[in-house]
């Protein structure tokens, strides 16, 4: 029964983001062509990478806003390694950054876990930390399309049957999350760590070590589209992403992951991320005065979340359905 | 080179640091150089200048600083805590003309020298404006970067930084003004990257979809400059579609290789750091004084002459294209 309200948020958000792709193709039917669509996707795949990050950790009750200055500090360092060594293969960057942008992660996930410290204080200060770092590092320098080698740039524009690579990471990243979320004992730890961290507790989980992971997983995939990002815009600097974990925690929120832990599906955050990439794709097209745009965006964050709310309400702890009904 | 520059920035950054937090220092005049935000390639070239400039005067120690990010409010803090450290001259590129000009009122009647440069204040709060060129040579100047690679005329579409950017609003409105001049050239559109590399990006997308004929695009800001370039690369239109505007040389040097871009403008922002510097340091040690017609000595740079505003252009905008963006690239 639960099953079938969560598959039908899904079901409502889809529903959503074609009613809003029909809206937009009444004034530019050229968004709605397949090749077009494409792009939204590809443009959208660092916010699905960040999104289902996000979702894990907001899963276990916790919020990590210093994912966008983790991408920035990841990206930077990776250019930097680019420069100094232009041989380095793509493989080994991606490793670094995955594996750089997890230990940040882990930071986090320590000062919650050990520390206690609350969630959205340790990941305020590390996204200052992170952002002062890569000034330290760069000294305030960009590094620039030319000072790049190709191979580095070229990696998530390689197209693979139609689509970029940039693209085949997100579904990637989309079905293997899916599968952990669903089919792990990791992944259902997280459900249950913020579902209710007593009874988890009760059920021998450590709810602190879940969330460590957590952070773990977010950073790592922040230190992945932190390269993706880089090569893809060809450039790196101080203010990267700037502002970008809002649109990462809207994407959740508009994905149905519940602000309060618990609930929340990585297809969810998928879609959210979507809604909000078709919205920031849109705009520019459909000759919208840039004072409204922004109005536009928030708007459409809280319509969606008015009605994730309404949705969200009717689910309940109703444990005995079947008695209920006989009364 | 580049490695040797970014040492002697290192040091030059943290000797200032030691430098400010030392008593001994009071002998020196304290010029603070306060840019719309810290890691701008722009500003550090301008802050090199500075220096450039104290080290010539002696006796004068740049304060380089500003915001993490590019917001009024985050200036007004900065310029009250260079009040509190009483610092003889502040010049400032302004991230809203009327926001931080209450600060810097409170900052001159303090006694503190205040000039703006690049991005001006309004008259109340500051001394003098230097502007790195006239608003109406640079209008001119990227339409005429756009028009001159297009000789058979068509659509021109303008990237800019934010809606409200102070500098940006007023390089378009003069574009807009010698429009007439250039028969065949249609402007189509006005948009806004806000200076985020993803959101400019997508706008030049946008811009490129909405007007399948467009001839060029001229971004007069150096974030939507390179988004523009990266995206007209990435659509395949090299040759089609000719991004122009202003930029940075180091910055743009991979898309006047790649062929996206034919030509782009800019000032010297080291020149401009240098001018900035040197007539901060002349009104607060009393050698000239701000006043409509007065003439304020810039060292190497020459002179400039104050208007009726008490604003002053420091020179022409120039044209980096394949020909000489090598020599300049590693300069800034």
């Amino acid at each position: 029964m639960q099953k079938q309200i969560l598959m039908s948020r899904e079901v409502l958000l889809t529903g959503a983001i074609v009613l809003l792709l029909a809206i937009i193709s009444t004034r530019f039917p050229a968004f709605i062509a397949p090749s077009n669509l494409a792009n939204v996707f590809n443009d959208t795949a660092p916010l699905i990478l960040l999104a289902i990050g996000q979702m894990i950790v907001i899963l276990t009750r916790c919020i990590d806003l210093s994912v966008a200055a983790n991408l920035a500090l990841t990206g930077m360092v990776v250019s930097m390694i680019n420069v100094a060594m232009p041989g380095l293969p793509v493989p080994i960057i991606i490793f670094i950054a995955v594996a750089f942008g997890a230990l940040l992660g882990m930071v986090n996930g320590v000062l919650v876990w050990k520390l206690e410290i609350p969630p959205i204080v340790v990941t305020l200060g590390t996204m200052t930390i992170f952002r002062g770092t890569i000034f330290l590092l760069s000294e305030g320098k960009w590094i620039n399309a030319h000072e790049f080698s190709e191979t580095f740039k070229a990696f998530p524009r390689t197209e693979l049957l139609g689509l970029p690579l940039m693209s085949w990471i997100a579904i990637a990243a989309v079905i293997f999350f899916s599968v952990v979320m669903s089919r792990t004992t990791l992944g259902r730890a997280f459900y249950a760590a913020g579902g209710n961290p007593h009874a988890a507790t009760y059920a021998g989980i450590d709810v602190g070590r879940t969330q460590f992971w957590a952070f773990t997983i977010s950073g790592a995939l922040a230190g992945l589209t932190g390269y993706l990002w880089v090569s893809r815009f060809a450039v790196a600097f101080v203010d990267l992403a700037g502002g970008f974990e809002l649109s990462v925690v809207a994407a959740c929120v508009i994905g149905g992951v519940a602000i309060m832990g618990g609930i929340g599906t990585v297809v969810g955050a998928m879609l959210g991320a979507l809604f909000l990439g078709i919205i920031s794709n849109a705009l520019p097209v459909v000759n919208i005065s840039p004072f409204w745009q922004l109005a536009i965006s928030g708007g459409a964050i809280i319509i969606a979340v008015a009605l994730n709310a309404q949705a969200n309400r009717e689910k309940g702890r109703i444990i005995l359905k079947r008695a209920e009904h006989a009364t | 080179m580049s490695i040797t520059r970014r040492l002697f920035g290192g040091t030059a950054i943290a000797a200032a640091i030691l430098a400010g937090s030392a008593t001994h220092a009071q002998d020196n005049m304290r010029i603070a150089l306060v840019v719309k935000a810290l890691g701008i390639g722009f500003f550090e070239a301008a802050a090199e200048g500075a220096e450039e400039a104290a080290a010539e005067l002696g006796n004068v120690e740049i304060i380089y600083t500003g915001p993490t990010d590019t917001t009024a409010e985050g200036q007004i803090e900065v310029i009250n805590s260079l009040i509190a450290q009483g610092v003889d001259a502040i010049a400032i590129s302004a991230n809203d003309p009327d926001a931080v000009s209450p600060a810097l009122q409170r900052a001159m009647q303090r006694g503190i020298t205040v000039i703006s440069w690049d991005s001006g204040v309004n008259e109340e709060g500051r001394m003098m404006h230097l502007n790195p060129s006239s608003t109406p040579l640079i209008g001119n100047t990227i339409l005429k970067l756009a028009a001159d690679h297009m000789p058979d005329g068509g659509q021109v579409a303008i990237l800019s930084a934010s809606a409200t950017a102070t500098n940006q609003n007023a390089w378009i409105a003069a574009a807009e003004e010698v429009l007439p001049n250039y028969p065949g050239i249609e402007l189509v559109a006005t948009v806004y990257g806000d200076d985020l590399s993803d959101k400019s990006y997508r706008e030049a997308q946008g811009l490129m979809a909405s007007y399948p004929d467009l001839k060029a695009i001229i971004a007069p800001t150096t974030v939507g400059i390179l988004a523009s370039c990266q995206a007209v690369s990435d659509a395949g239109k090299i040759g089609e579609i000719n991004v122009t505007g202003l930029g940075l040389p180091s910055e743009m040097a991979g898309c006047v290789e790649s062929g996206a871009t034919e030509s782009f403008a800019i000032w010297n922002p080291i020149d401009l750091g240098y001018s900035a510097t040197m007539i901060a340091h002349a009104l607060a040690s009393g050698a000239a004084t701000a006043g409509t017609g007065a003439e304020i000595p810039t060292g190497r740079m020459g002179s400039v002459t104050l208007d009726d505003t008490n604003s002053a252009a420091m020179s022409d905008p120039f044209t980096y294209d394949a020909s000489n963006i090598d020599q300049f690239k590693d300069i800034f």
